[in-house]
């Protein structure tokens, strides 16, 4: 699996680093318990075409949305996704 | 077919043409007491101690490809019990004792060889800790010692014990521990469960749950016709949320895939089964010669079975930290299998919010040593509607009352575990 960087180009995959499934967000802060337990524990685990975040930390250092096949490893498009993971992390 | 020392040495005498098939290829029933989906150890040894241990004979296990054609097939065969947690501590050693007793019980020759397991370290505070879970391991009756340099050089020459940045200081030992043949595992559970009646139905895919009007699972759908059950027990692990999709679940697991490799087979080198503490880096060698070895998952969500080359470098790289003379060694297979990885770590059994479901998952890349204890305490949930006590703290509710068992400390990034 090599990724292309929309900065750096086509690296390989040992620059970056793995967050996952893009679609959980964040509750708002008054949230009831429920949504947060979605957010931090449950995962629609994907089998197929799937957007996570990924992090170019051997390279540009930016948060980046990958679409990507979990059946297959083939990857359809890469985007910057400023803040993305960064959000997800608190950083 | 009871197997014997003279069963054998009759079918050596007629050159080994004369075996018998050990179990059922069996075709499905309309309607089961309680259909197990899931071929592999896990879903077998399920089975078999429903119809041993808790008097259910009627019970039919669905594989959609072969028995063992899973992670129970793709596994590195360590079994151990060393784990630190209370809730891991207790199930672990259950399993432990009866892989022990597995052999015997089945009638079957699985191989299990207790050759040890040694997880080395390399610093002061490392052994600090290792002796901390030497002492949990203790307290919870479980065998542990911890050795110093002296004591590994002896049984482990070949260790690169001056490694200027990890030097190998000693180990905690687990003597108990070892390995097993996975492939006999699962034909092992597969014979003494057949024995007593249990359908074994392959390439039979779970397409998805028949419910009645309050919503209650009363069957199955599959690739070979529906298939009435009292109860289901899923036993899936790496395909678990696919399946507990089709009943409207969503599971607090990711789907990661872990490399293993074999090497050429060589003399016997490597006395039992060793961890490096500095890098994720495990080896045993097998009877047949060839060094089991394996190390981090990937860390991607992946359903493929197969890994990438970054891993497939650090674990080799490890390797050659820890014992330089493998470079010499060629590699002869490598793949992959899909861990079940949860948001802790730790497996989940227990039953699901839809009533005559039941789920045994999330083993991450430990599942083959909890083979017969997942198998007994699944049946025990499935035969008497409450969890055993050894697996008592395995619910799937856990997560929502804040009572992970989080060995490694990771929190909920299942790729960390």
């Amino acid at each position: 699996m090599r990724i292309t960087c929309p900065f750096c180009g086509e690296r390989e995959l040992g620059e970056f680093t793995y967050l996952g499934d893009a679609k959980p967000q964040r509750p708002v802060a008054d949230a009831g318990e429920e949504a947060v337990y979605d957010y931090v524990y449950l995962r629609d685990n994907v089998a197929g075409v799937m957007a996570e975040n990924w992090y170019h930390g051997g390279g540009c250092r930016a948060w980046l949305k990958v679409t990507r096949n979990t059946l297959t490893h083939e990857i359809s498009s890469v985007e910057p996704a400023a803040g993305a993971g960064a959000a997800k992390v608190g950083a | 077919m009871k197997y014997s020392i003279f069963s054998l040495a009759r079918a050596a005498l007629s050159g080994h043409k004369n075996w018998q098939r050990t179990w059922r290829d069996a075709t499905p029933k309309d309607r089961y007491d309680v259909v197990i989906i899931g071929g592999g150890g896990h879903g077998l040894a399920t089975a078999w101690f429903l119809a041993s241990e808790f008097g259910i004979k009627n019970v039919a296990v669905l594989e959609k490809g072969w028995i063992g054609s899973g992670n129970a097939g793709r596994n590195t065969t360590i079994i151990r019990s060393n784990y630190g947690l209370p809730g891991n501590t207790g199930f672990y050693e259950l399993s432990m004792k009866l892989w022990e007793r597995m052999e015997q019980d089945l009638n079957y020759n699985a191989m299990v060889s207790q050759r040890g397991i040694v997880n080395l370290y390399h610093s002061d505070a490392q052994r600090d800790a290792y002796a901390r879970r030497g002492n949990t391991m203790r307290i919870n009756g479980i065998d542990a010692e911890l050795l110093d340099q002296t004591a590994l050089r002896k049984t482990m020459p070949f260790l690169n014990f001056d490694n200027a940045r990890f030097p190998v200081q000693g180990g905690l030992l687990q003597r108990r521990a070892g390995t097993a043949r996975h492939d006999a595992v699962v034909w092992g559970y597969a014979h003494a469960a057949s024995e007593l009646g249990v359908d074994i139905i392959q390439n039979c895919e779970v397409t998805g749950f028949v419910r009645d009007g309050n919503g209650k699972v009363t069957g199955v759908e599959t690739s070979r016709g529906k298939i009435g059950a009292g109860k289901v027990g899923m036993a899936v692990a790496g395909s678990s949320s696919r399946v507990a999709a089709m009943a409207g679940l969503r599971l607090p697991i990711e789907s990661h895939v872990l490399q293993a490799f074999v090497s050429e087979a060589i003399k016997p080198l490597i006395p039992g089964v060793m961890t490096f503490g500095a890098g994720h880096f495990y080896v045993s060698q097998s009877d047949k010669g060839g060094l089991v070895f394996g190390g981090d998952i990937d860390g991607y969500n992946s359903y493929a079975q197969r890994g990438n080359m970054p891993v497939m470098e650090d674990v080799c790289e490890g390797g050659m930290a820890l014992i330089p003379m493998i470079g010499r060694v060629r590699l002869l297979r490598q793949w992959g299998g899909i861990m079940d990885m949860s948001m802790d770590g730790s497996p989940i059994i227990d039953k699901t919010p839809v009533d005559g479901l039941y789920l045994n998952a999330g083993w991450c890349y430990g599942g083959f040593k909890a083979t017969p204890g997942s198998g007994f305490v699944f049946a025990h949930l499935l035969a008497r509607d409450e969890s055993h006590k050894e697996a008592a703290l395995f619910r799937l509710d856990r997560f929502q009352r804040g009572a992970m068992i989080d060995e490694k400390g990771q929190g909920a990034q299942p790729n960390l575990h």
